[in-house]
C-alpha cells in the first residue's frame, strides 16, 4: 500500500461521534398506534415518505429489539401502565417521539380517561403537532431526533437508572 | 305491523307494568318497570323482534323521568324491519334489573359496560366485571354526577427516566 492510499483510506474521528453515527442512521421505531395516528404513520412507513431513506425502516414489534417508540394516538389511563412498561423494556439508549395533539398534549380528549400527554410520565425527546401530523412531519420530527442522537454523550450515560 | 298488536299485548298482560309509551321520530318507545324487564322483553322476542340491536342506559339526573336511570333496549324485528325502544327504569337506591342474557347472548358485553359506565348491576349476569375501565377503577363515569376530569385517575402513574443524565446532556 502507497503512502498515498493510507491517507485516503483512514479517518479519524471519536468513537462517540462514530457510534452516534452509526445509531443515527439506524433507528429502529417501536410503533406505539393506539388511534388515527397509527393510520397516518403506516404511511409514513409507505412509499411516497418511506422513513427507509433515513435508516429507520426497520419496524420492530418488540420493545427489545428497538430504540425508538413512536407514540402515535391517545394513550388511556388504560394503556398507560402498557405503555410504560414498553418503555422500560427498550434497552438503552432508546428515544420517544410523541406523534400528533393526543400524544403529547391529549389534544382535543380532556376527560377523566385520556394521559394529557405522555411526557406527563416518560420523557419525550420530539413532539411532532398535528391532528394527525402529515407524513413529512413525521419525518421532519425524526431528522431533529437524528441531531439530537448526534449530540449524545457517552459520560452521561449513569449506571443507575433515572438518576 | 306487529308493533301494535305488541303493545296492546303489553298494556294488556302487565297494566302496571307499562309506565307509559310514546313515541319519538315515528319510532315507538315503552316505559316500563325495570324489575320486569324480562317478561316484556321475553315477549317481544317471542311476537317477532328477534334482535337485539343495542343496549345503553340513561341517567335521568337532571332530565327528569320516572326513575334516576333507564336501561335502554333497542329491538328490530327482521320479519318486518320495525324497531321499537324499552325503557326499563331502575331506581338510584337499589340499581339492578334483571340480566337479559338469558335472552339474547349479545347483552352480555353490553350490560358489562353499562354496570362499568353506569353502576346499573344486572342479575343473574354470567360475568359481570368492567369491560372498559381498568379493573382498579373506582367509580363509574357516565353518571352526571361523576366530575368530567375524573378523580385524578389520569395522573396517577409511576414518572419513569431515562438511564442518562438528562440535565448533563442538555
Ligand atoms: S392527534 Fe388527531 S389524528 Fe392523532 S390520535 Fe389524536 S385525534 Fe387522532
Amino acid at each position: 500500500m502507497q503512502p498515498d492510499d493510507i491517507k485516503s483510506n483512514i479517518l479519524t474521528t471519536t468513537l462517540e461521534s462514530a457510534v452516534n453515527w452509526g445509531r443515527k442512521h439506524s433507528l429502529w421505531p417501536m410503533p406505539f398506534g393506539t388511534a388515527c395516528c397509527g393510520i397516518e404513520f403506516m404511511a409514513v412507513l409507505a412509499a411516497r415518505t418511506d422513513i427507509a431513506r433515513f435508516g429507520a425502516e426497520a419496524i420492530r414489534f418488540s420493545p427489545r429489539q428497538s430504540d425508538l417508540l413512536i407514540v402515535a394516538g391517545r394513550i388511556s389511563i388504560k394503556m398507560m401502565p402498557v405503555l410504560i412498561r414498553i418503555y422500560e423494556q427498550m434497552p438503552e439508549p432508546k428515544w420517544v417521539i410523541a406523534m400528533g395533539a393526543c400524544a403529547s398534549t391529549g389534544g382535543v380528549f380532556d376527560t377523566y380517561s385520556v394521559i394529557q400527554g405522555v411526557d406527563k410520565f416518560i420523557p419525550v425527546d420530539v413532539y411532532v403537532p398535528g391532528c394527525p401530523p402529515r407524513p413529512e412531519g413525521v419525518v421532519e420530527g425524526l431528522i431533529k431526533l437524528q441531531k439530537l442522537v448526534e449530540t449524545e454523550k457517552f459520560s452521561d450515560y449513569s449506571t443507575t437508572r433515572g438518576k | 305491523m306487529l308493533l301494535p298488536k305488541i303493545i296492546t299485548k303489553v298494556q294488556d298482560k302487565f297494566p302496571s307494568v307499562t309506565l307509559d309509551t310514546t313515541q319519538f321520530a315515528g319510532e315507538d318507545i315503552i316505559h316500563i318497570q325495570g324489575s320486569y324487564n324480562l317478561d316484556v322483553l321475553k315477549l317481544f322476542r317471542d311476537n317477532g323482534f328477534n334482535f337485539l340491536a343495542d343496549i345503553t342506559a340513561i341517567d335521568n339526573l337532571t332530565l327528569g323521568g320516572f326513575e334516576r336511570f333507564a336501561v335502554v333496549y333497542h329491538l328490530l324485528s327482521h320479519e318486518t324491519a320495525e324497531r321499537v325502544t324499552i325503557k326499563a327504569y331502575v331506581p338510584e337506591d337499589q340499581p339492578e334489573l334483571p340480566s337479559a342474557e338469558s335472552l339474547w347472548k349479545t347483552a352480555d358485553w353490553q350490560e358489562r359496560e353499562i354496570y362499568d359506565l353506569f353502576g346499573i348491576s344486572f342479575k343473574g349476569h354470567p360475568n359481570l366485571i368492567r369491560i372498559m375501565n381498568p379493573d382498579d377503577f373506582q367509580g363509574h363515569p357516565l353518571r352526571k354526577d361523576y366530575p368530567r376530569l375524573g378523580r385524578k385517575e389520569r395522573d396517577d402513574f409511576p414518572v419513569v427516566k431515562r438511564g442518562i443524565n438528562k440535565e448533563a446532556a442538555q
